[in-house]
């Protein structure tokens, strides 16, 4: 040890004495080291593509892609090109991890509220289903959910019906379809109505800052809501129709046509992602809770508030500072684990880009390529959104 | 009536209070009784077959059947020893370790971290002294979860450190490169670092090289988990206190002195729960191996159930992987909430 010692010290004592070596040398190896690896790679990837006889660059994107794909939101069939491929993948990537944010955060906080619960069955539910759920692998709970549970459902024949036009079967969830008419001139009215709903409550705000009146704003914004999309819908013949799906058979082969199918991979993906994440998000939850000073609900209390007061106007803002930033971390994780969903073949980008086309075109280094960067570029998406909304709920100190 | 009172005090409280109990206690009797019929009271136990299972309950044959392959793989049966004593060997020495003075459990520790995982490995692909070769194609199971996990770990930490001073460097070029090494990896998810390791990384080495599959993505997990490590032991290294720095260069400690003898060994000891938080996580994602065609203990259930014999199997096979899971996530979980814990009445 004291031989290893000496060693250091005099590496420690060469450098204080040479500012400029110590300045220089790290940085310099450092440099010369990534070069060295990025030219060792590229140069044996190039020898080994024109070996194989495979070109390089991202010319392949507009070739016909020729497979397809079983669930997209977009139009895409065999003939379109990879670059459409591509964004089909994306924008079935971007749904689930929507999906299984706005449920993980529901549960997250239903559950992280309900293990603070006073009475003891509920905060005992609630610790056996966090400490269960986030002990167990999550593409295990999602092959649990599509390979055991969603399998039990029955067959088209047989489907369970809900109210009247919902219907479930082993083949996915049939909802009606919405048919409009006229959709883009609703959608330029609601961004309108948004438009004024803003400036509205900025003139209020600097009205009762001015003069000390206060407008009656959270019911005039609703007026506005619900006035302006009834006057568009009535002046532009806005029409909504539903499409609801249809049982049909062909050759004995019963099956729902019409309305929207929600695939079960999607389904078992969006509950195996929620329930997992919700049960991260259900522990910030109570830690951000706990976290609140107990003189801060005495003093709450004590000026007056009630229960729900304390909790809406003290308790919530003051955790939800605590309860954004490593949440914002479990959106990323629920973001990247939604690449899991190539285990059970939902056509997210993964497996359309990285799986299929990589399949069929052979170009590894460029379609892994794009596929990283796809997912660096949302989770600096995310990170940027919520760092904006944790800026908005922070205290500002003056 | 004292019970009474304690009762409606702790579940009848308020309205709300009382609809929760009722709706809860509805839940439970609903879920548990079914359950513990299908897991005890109506399942099987004894057989060899899966015509065996005919009592409606779960079918625990088919994971007794199958044991062997779920904890090893398609390592060879009479081979299997080579595994047992190196994970013995392991086991005995944890539980001695705690009962050790100070100075063999230095000597211990080196021990297990630096000669004895080479020497596992080399045990198990053989090929020396007689031990016949087993490729690392045959590796699965549960064994090959831990192999992957514990050599991920163990290579991640080195590194981990290096990025996380080299983040709190003051040369630009270290640390620019060491934040954006560790930005990307924490940006991408596992499952394309994976893609990455099978079927990018043999187009960068030179033909003809074949890297052998498990190592290159134990290589790609390393690298993956040294960014979440070097960012737990960053936060090691801010909580060590200012004076720490100012007091070890006041006695003449260089920057490598400092940070080997007086910083790290207290930044890492903050950081223990961390560094098991890092591992329970890494642990949890060993099964995406699939998408390199190696099996560990999920994938060799999800063999199993297509096996044409044990049909219908998965939810059985599915739950014995969640149990072993569980299991080990949950020790571990414990053990890093009891080391806090300690952590925070010595502070």
């Amino acid at each position: 040890m004291s031989f290893l010692q000496n060693k250091i010290e005099k590496i420690d004592q060469y450098l204080s004495d040479h500012p400029k070596v110590k300045f220089i040398l790290p940085q310099a190896l450092l440099l010369v080291f990534i070069f060295s690896i990025i030219g060792y790679f590229s140069f044996n990837a190039s020898s080994n593509l024109s070996a194989r006889g495979i070109d390089t660059g991202f010319g392949f994107l507009k070739n016909k892609a020729s497979f397809d794909i079983q669930f997209s939101m977009i139009e895409f069939d065999s003939s379109m090109s990879y670059a459409r491929a591509y964004l089909v993948g994306l924008l079935n990537t971007i749904l689930v991890s929507a999906i299984g944010i706005l449920f993980a955060t529901l549960l997250g906080f239903f559950f992280g509220i309900l293990r603070l619960s006073s009475n003891p069955l509920a905060s005992g539910l609630a610790t056996v289903y966090i400490e269960t759920l986030r002990n167990i692998s999550l593409l295990l709970q999602i092959f649990f959910w599509y390979f055991t549970v969603l399998r039990l459902l029955p067959s088209a024949e047989n489907s369970i019906v809900l109210f009247d036009f919902v219907y479930a079967n082993i083949k996915g969830i049939y909802i009606p379809k919405f048919v409009w008419t006229n959709l883009n001139y609703f959608l330029y009215g609601l961004i309108f109505t948004f438009i004024c709903i803003y400036f509205f409550n900025k003139y209020a705000n600097n009205l009762r800052e001015r003069t000390g009146k206060q407008l009656p704003k959270f019911s005039i914004s609703l007026g506005l809501l619900i006035l302006i999309p009834f006057l568009i819908i009535n002046i532009f013949g806005v029409g909504l129709e539903f499409s609801y799906p249809k049982l049909d058979i062909q050759m004995g082969i019963a099956n729902y046509i019409g309305g929207v199918s929600i695939i079960p991979e999607l389904i078992a993906l969006a509950f195996a992602l929620s329930l997992y994440t919700s049960t991260f998000i259900a522990e910030n939850v109570r830690a951000g809770i706990l976290g609140i000073d107990k003189g801060q609900k005495e003093a709450a209390a004590s000026i007056g508030l009630t229960n729900t007061q304390v909790l809406r106007l003290i308790v919530i803002p003051q955790a939800l500072r605590i309860i954004i930033p490593p949440t914002t971390n479990q959106y990323l994780n629920l973001t990247k684990n939604s690449s899991l969903a190539a285990a059970i073949a939902y056509p997210d980008i993964v497996l359309v880009f990285a799986g299929t086309a990589l399949m069929q075109t052979g170009r590894a280094i460029e379609i892994v390529t794009i596929t990283m960067l796809t997912y660096l570029s949302l989770s600096i998406c995310i990170s940027m959104f919520m760092n904006w909304y944790n800026n908005k709920v922070t205290l500002t100190e003056r | 009536m004292n019970v009474l009172n304690f009762i409606r005090k702790k579940f009848f409280s308020s309205p709300i209070d009382a609809f929760l109990t009722l709706s809860i206690g509805y839940l439970i009797y609903l879920t548990i009784p079914p359950l513990i019929n299908w897991t005890l009271i109506d399942a099987t136990f004894s057989g060899n077959t899966k015509k065996d299972c005919v009592a409606g309950g779960a079918c625990w044959v088919f994971v007794k059947m199958w044991f062997n392959r779920f904890l090893y793989g398609l390592y060879p049966n009479e081979e299997i020893w080579r595994i047992n004593l190196a994970f013995s060997i392991l086991i005995i020495s944890i539980v001695v370790y705690r009962f050790l003075n100070p100075k063999f459990k230095r000597y211990l520790f080196i021990f297990l971290v630096l000669p004895f995982p080479i020497l596992s490995l080399m045990i198990f692909s053989g090929g020396f002294l007689g031990l016949a070769p087993v490729d690392t194609r045959e590796w699965g199971g549960l064994f090959l979860t831990l192999v992957i996990s514990i050599f991920a770990i163990i290579f991640c930490f080195p590194l981990g450190i290096l990025l996380a001073m080299g983040r709190r460097s003051n040369l630009p070029v270290i640390k620019y490169f060491s934040i954006g090494f560790i930005e990307f990896w924490r940006g991408v998810p596992l499952i394309t670092v994976l893609f990455m390791a099978g079927v990018m990384f043999p187009l960068l080495l030179p033909s003809g090289t074949n890297l052998d599959k498990l190592v290159r993505v134990i290589i790609a997990i390393t690298l993956f988990e040294a960014a979440y490590m070097a960012e737990v032991i960053r936060g090691g290294l801010q909580a060590v206190g200012r004076g720490q720095y100012d007091a070890s260069k006041a006695i003449g400690m260089g920057y490598w002195k400092s940070h080997i003898f007086i910083v790290l060994p207290q930044a890492l000891k903050l950081v223990i729960p961390g560094i098991a938080n890092t591992f329970i996580a890494l642990f949890k994602d060993t099964p995406l191996v699939f998408v390199v065609g190696l099996l560990e203990i999920l994938g060799m259930v999800n063999l199993a159930k297509t096996n044409p014999y044990w049909l219908g199997m998965a939810t059985e096979g599915y739950v014995f992987v969640a149990f072993v899971y569980w299991i080990f996530c949950f020790a571990m979980s414990r053990y890093s909430l009891s080391i806090e814990e300690k952590l925070k009445t010595t502070n």
